[in-house]
């Protein structure tokens, strides 16, 4: 179990994607999981063997870190992706009800069971609010636990065992900012676009809906 | 989920570029990506603990080190290689679109649709004219912006392309300026000038097929034109001769009505 099942999931979902939600894949793939992998989860690897306090006390460090850390950056990070992956399985699930419905009724209940319409909208509807909610959610959590994005090189700390204020210094806090920084832009692009795809996709069949009541008004 | 995916995604797209492109592609693979991850992170595997400096400072070290290495070079090298490698995918988005496209014509029934059947549709290889040309020619534009871009930035930050063996530091709360020494000098200056020198064949690559493929363009489209003026020139001797003919008919048609009447 690793993230090659977060990838095939998402190529499955890819199916059933509009144009905008395939680039929201791509740009998933390419800008944040890739990266995540390749290049973020080296940085953050030693980070309490790292962390250093200006003092011999046993267990201040230790302490220290857990204080300033509660969750780290990188696990905050990870959980994000699989947690805004997720939604898109409701599409996919849907469409497999609509499948086996075809099937064990041996009726075409549906056009094309993998369609954008009817109940499978209002699906694609939710499941595109829950990401961006879902985005959102990780976003002030991030700012709110780290008190915003940046990462310092010296906190002082002063707590129980440490005898008295101490300097601890975050190992590579500028790489780990630069990072930081990177998800948050990616995760930005990420709402940007499903907020496009919830407008494009209610814009388009409020103008089917009204040219239907149109066509039928006039017959 | 690692570059093995990276490779099965522009794999994809290879069936569609110029042979500069999978020459491109073939060196992007082999002398970068390939040897990122089985030399160059095993030089850069250590840095960090490896880096000494000569203080018995807590602290002293890990703000020197951030100082002199705002970013890793493996880091940077990563994030440039994921970067280059974008473009290919508008290129593939572009030949799924035409794919589904063709894909919907054939399954409306379309009488202009010249396959078979749904397997041909899928294993064709487009030829790159129209508006894949334009959106092949922008991802390759867009590559060599990037790769600029990444050599500049790299340039600038580590002031040059050499990797110096002792570094001097006085941020806090170092006491004093304090002597540093980076692990493996010698190794990550050789490894940083073999990338260098990749990501410059890769740019010559990508201006090569530029060019190449600005040469087509103008070549088919001086052709288009020569063909349409011979098409014309055709066209008005056909015209000229109706004419004649005309003229022809009209005149012994004529002489037959003034034939009866007489």
């Amino acid at each position: 179990m690793s993230w090659a099942f977060l990838r095939d999931l998402l190529s499955g979902v890819n199916k059933y994607s509009t144009g905008i939600g395939r680039i929201w894949v791509a740009v998933v793939f390419m800008f944040r999981l890739l990266v995540y992998v390749v290049a973020a989860e080296n940085i953050w690897k030693h980070e309490h063997d790292e962390f250093e306090c200006n003092i011999k006390q046993p267990g201040c460090e230790n302490v220290c870190f857990d204080h300033f850390f509660p969750v780290s950056h990188i696990r905050l990070w990870a959980l994000q992706l699989i947690m805004v992956s997720t939604p898109s399985l409701l599409v996919v699930f849907h469409v497999a009800y609509r499948e086996n419905r075809e099937k064990h009724h041996n009726q075409k209940f549906y056009r094309k069971p993998g369609k954008i319409d009817g109940g499978l909208l209002c699906t694609y509807l939710i499941s595109l609010i829950l990401k961006t909610g879902l985005e959102i959610v990780f976003l002030v959590l991030f700012y709110k636990l780290y008190n915003g994005f940046k990462i310092p090189r010296l906190v002082k700390c002063d707590i129980n065992p440490c005898p008295n204020t101490v300097d601890c210094y975050i190992s590579k806090p500028t790489e780990k900012m630069i990072f930081l920084y990177f998800l948050v832009a990616t995760s930005c692009l990420c709402i940007i676009l499903n907020l496009s795809e919830l407008s494009y996709l209610i814009f388009k069949y409020s103008i089917k809906c009204y040219l239907k009541r149109h066509m039928k008004k006039q017959q | 989920m690692d570059w093995g995916a990276l490779h099965t995604i522009l794999g994809g797209v290879n069936k569609h570029s110029t042979s500069i492109g999978k020459i491109w592609l073939t060196v992007l693979f082999i002398f970068r990506i390939m040897i990122l991850v089985v030399a160059a992170e095993r030089v850069w595997g250590d840095e960090q603990d490896d880096f000494v400096c000569n203080t018995l400072q807590p602290g002293c070290r890990n703000v020197c080190y951030d100082h002199f290495f705002p970013i890793s070079h493996i880091r940077l090298w990563a994030l440039q290689l994921i970067f280059v490698s974008t473009p290919a995918l508008l290129v593939a988005m572009h030949v799924a679109y035409r794919k589904h496209e063709k894909k919907r014509q054939f399954r409306k029934g379309d009488q202009k649709c010249e396959y078979k059947d749904i397997e041909e549709i899928r294993k064709q290889r487009f030829r790159i004219e129209g508006s894949l040309w334009w959106t092949y020619t922008g991802s390759i534009f867009f590559r060599l912006i990037f790769e600029a871009v990444f050599m500049y930035a790299f340039y600038f930050m580590y002031d040059g392309f050499r990797m110096p063996r002792l570094m001097k530091c006085n941020a806090w709360p170092c006491p004093n300026t304090v002597d540093c020494f980076v692990s493996r000098p010698t190794e990550k200056t050789v490894f940083t000038i073999f990338m260098i020198a990749v990501s410059s064949i890769c740019i010559l690559l990508n201006v090569a097929e530029l060019c190449y493929l600005l040469t087509k363009f103008f070549l088919r489209r001086s052709k288009k034109a020569g063909n349409s003026k011979q098409q014309h020139n055709h066209e008005n001797k056909e015209e000229t001769k109706q004419n004649e003919m005309n003229e022809l008919i009209s005149d012994s048609c004529q002489n037959t009505v003034i034939g009866f009447t007489s």
